[in-house]
């Protein structure tokens, strides 16, 4: 136990300082402002909005930036500004829930396949081979097609569309490190399959799985926005972002601020998540440590 | 190298037989009748029952699935849609569609991004690199659907989207409305599916633009500090002779892979780009029939997108094969 929790503490102290570290190139920092600045925006929605996001204003409506609304309002009267606030806070919430059930089901899977191989390998791999035959976000519009359109759903969806990608990640990892000398000597003094894995392997297969998360907010936020704009995402009230561009496309001659707001929102927020993914790449990634 | 094809080529089927597998269970997995969906809730029993019969939805589920296998790869008939028509009709104008603005958006973007990665690889963290670099890293943030919404806006005069006016048509000969229009001698409709074709193909040819430009300055960068350039440099070469002739084709190979599956991706469906700008191609096809909940065209579309995404990919393996002379004479 005590063993245990000298390991979590161990971990943070390391995670700490890789932050640190990537954090002091600029579009390392530059991310992480970006993605700091979001999630305070989402946990603080409630205080850094100025209006509620589903109230229609009657007399405001497609109103363009002021003092009052200063990103305008759109076409119902609701503030655009606010509506972006509180949208961060679903958009944070379907990176996390998405990239964590890819994590979940993708990185066991990728661990017991490269570990065990054999015909469990050729089977696994088979069904990745399937999943990946879908370009893009395809499989999860199919697979909204099943589900029916909702943010869970949308949120399933996307996790499943990237279980491949840590799958696969994961079992490189492992067939590179499971013939080292430390796995066959704790398979030596005789510790099981599953010690081995969970204790030995895994925690060596952790880096490349952080770089590939961090990246995989940023998509998966793009993914689900771009499902609700095709309209397979949540009600249209809801301020999603990739709904808010949707249900602005109609007026996108006539009031440009409206398709602005969420543009920029969601681009920003990608934009982030990937700097500060490349920079973590950079520094967890063996090659370039080499290098310095 | 021939046995190194054959067998590429067969492990293609599995993959295949395991998609279109895949969007069979789904699609029967989906809640609600398709018949229901299609006939509206107030259908009679009687009725739902005939079309049941009809469409062949009252058999047991595995006969339903071999008949399915049958149909789709020995007679290419994905049957009906919900709205009437047969859908292996609709869908080669479809995938015409969606291959004019894939090949619309790809040309550039492979002739700048390469042009762009070889001008940031001569001086890494000069200034067309660092431009280069920002550019690429907004090219894969920017979300296409805003990015196409955003030249809407700018570019005002511009159609909003569809392939041609209203009131002009063109007789198809390759279903490429550009190519078809040129072939006939029809000018004026020429220069319409042009103007139609223009935003979205700047829409969708951003992301490989960006991801191509990235992957040759990388390439680039490694060719360019092997022994044999410098002795290259050396003899007295010209720059420009050095980076053309003998670094660039050193470095195509990655290039060539990224750019092939580049050109998968947009071939299969560039759903968000057609979407924005009602571009009748297979992405929209599938999505439009995801939301009537019209199985017989999601089945079908799913089928050809993923064979045309496999078939590209299959191709830019052999190409590779193909152009690295280590792996074709070496004996396996």
């Amino acid at each position: 136990m005590e063993y245990w929790s000298h390991g979590v503490l161990e971990t943070m102290k390391r995670a700490f300082n890789v932050v640190k570290i990537t954090a002091q190139s600029i579009s390392g920092g530059m991310g992480l402002f970006v993605i700091i600045s979001f999630m305070v925006c989402s946990m603080f929605a409630g205080t850094v909005a100025s209006h509620d996001p589903y109230v229609q204003d009657a007399g405001a409506q497609s109103v363009s930036p002021n003092r009052e609304h200063f990103l305008g309002t759109d076409d119902l009267g609701r503030d655009l500004f606010s509506r972006v606030v509180h949208g961060s806070r679903i958009s944070l919430k379907i990176g996390v829930i998405s990239v964590s059930i890819a994590i979940l089901i993708g990185v066991p899977v990728g661990l017991v396949s490269g570990y065990f191989g054999g015909w469990i390998d050729m089977f696994v791999m088979r069904i990745i081979d399937v999943l990946m035959a879908f370009p893009g976000i395809l499989l999860a519009i199919i697979i909204m097609a099943v589900l029916g359109p909702s943010l869970t759903n949308m949120m399933i969806a996307v996790g499943i569309v990237n279980i491949p990608q840590y799958a696969r990640q994961v079992r490189a990892s492992v067939l590179d490190i499971k013939e080292l000398d430390f796995v066959l000597a704790s398979r030596a003094v005789g510790a099981t399959d599953v010690r081995i894995l969970l204790k030995t392997i895994f925690p060596n297969t952790i880096s490349p799985v952080l770089v590939l998360a961090t990246l995989g907010i940023g998509t998966a936020i793009l993914d689900a926005a771009g499902l609700s704009f095709l309209g397979l995402g949540g009600q249209p009230a809801m301020p999603e972002w990739g709904n808010m561009l949707r249900s602005a496309r109609e007026h996108l001659r006539s009031s440009p601020w409206i398709p602005l707001a969420p543009g920029l929102a969601i681009s920003l927020t990608v934009i982030g998540f990937n700097l500060f993914g490349d920079a973590l790449r950079d520094v967890l990634d063996p090659k370039g440590r080499r290098r310095e | 190298m021939w046995s190194k094809f054959f067998s590429r080529l067969l492990l293609v089927i599995p993959t295949l037989v395991g998609a279109i597998t895949l969007v069979f269970l789904v699609s029967h997995a989906a809640p609600g009748s398709p018949i229901r969906s299609m006939l509206g809730e107030r259908a009679d029993a009687e009725t739902v029952r005939e079309f049941n019969e009809r469409y062949g939805l009252n058999q047991p589920i595995h006969i339903q699935y071999l008949r399915f296998l049958k149909k789709t790869f020995f007679e290419l008939d994905f049957g009906k849609s919900i709205e009437g028509f047969a859908v292996s009709d609709e869908l080669y104008t479809r995938f015409a569609a969606t291959l004019e603005l894939s090949i619309a958006a790809m040309l550039p973007a492979c002739i700048l991004g390469i042009a762009l990665g070889v001008l940031a690889s001569l001086r890494p963290g000069g200034l067309i690199d660092v431009i280069s670099a920002g550019m690429s890293t907004l090219g894969v943030s920017i979300p296409v659907f805003f990015l196409g919404l955003l030249l809407l806006l700018l570019f005002r005069s511009m159609p909003m989207g569809e392939r041609l006016d209203l009131i002009l048509d063109i007789e198809p000969i390759t279903g490429l409305f550009v190519i078809d229009a040129a072939l006939r001698g029809q000018w004026e409709e020429f220069r319409n599916a042009l103007k139609h074709l223009v935003l979205p193909a700047l829409t969708l040819g951003t992301i490989p633009l960006a991801i191509i430009s990235r992957m040759t300055r990388a390439a680039m960068i490694e060719v360019l500090q092997s022994d044999y350039i410098r002795t290259a440099r050396a003899k007295g070469l010209g720059s420009f002779r050095v980076v053309l002739r003998h670094a660039l084709p050193n470095a195509a190979m990655p290039i060539l892979t990224i750019s092939g599956m580049q050109f998968g991706y947009l071939l299969s469906g560039a759903v968000l780009t057609e979407t924005i700008f009602n571009w009748p191609g297979l992405g929209l096809f599938l999505t439009e029939a995801v939301l009537n909940r019209d199985f017989n065209v999601i089945q079908a579309s799913a089928f050809l997108i993923v064979l045309s995404f496999v078939s590209v990919n299959l191709f830019v393996d052999f190409a590779y094969l193909w152009l690295n002379p280590r792996l074709r004479e070496g004996a396996e």
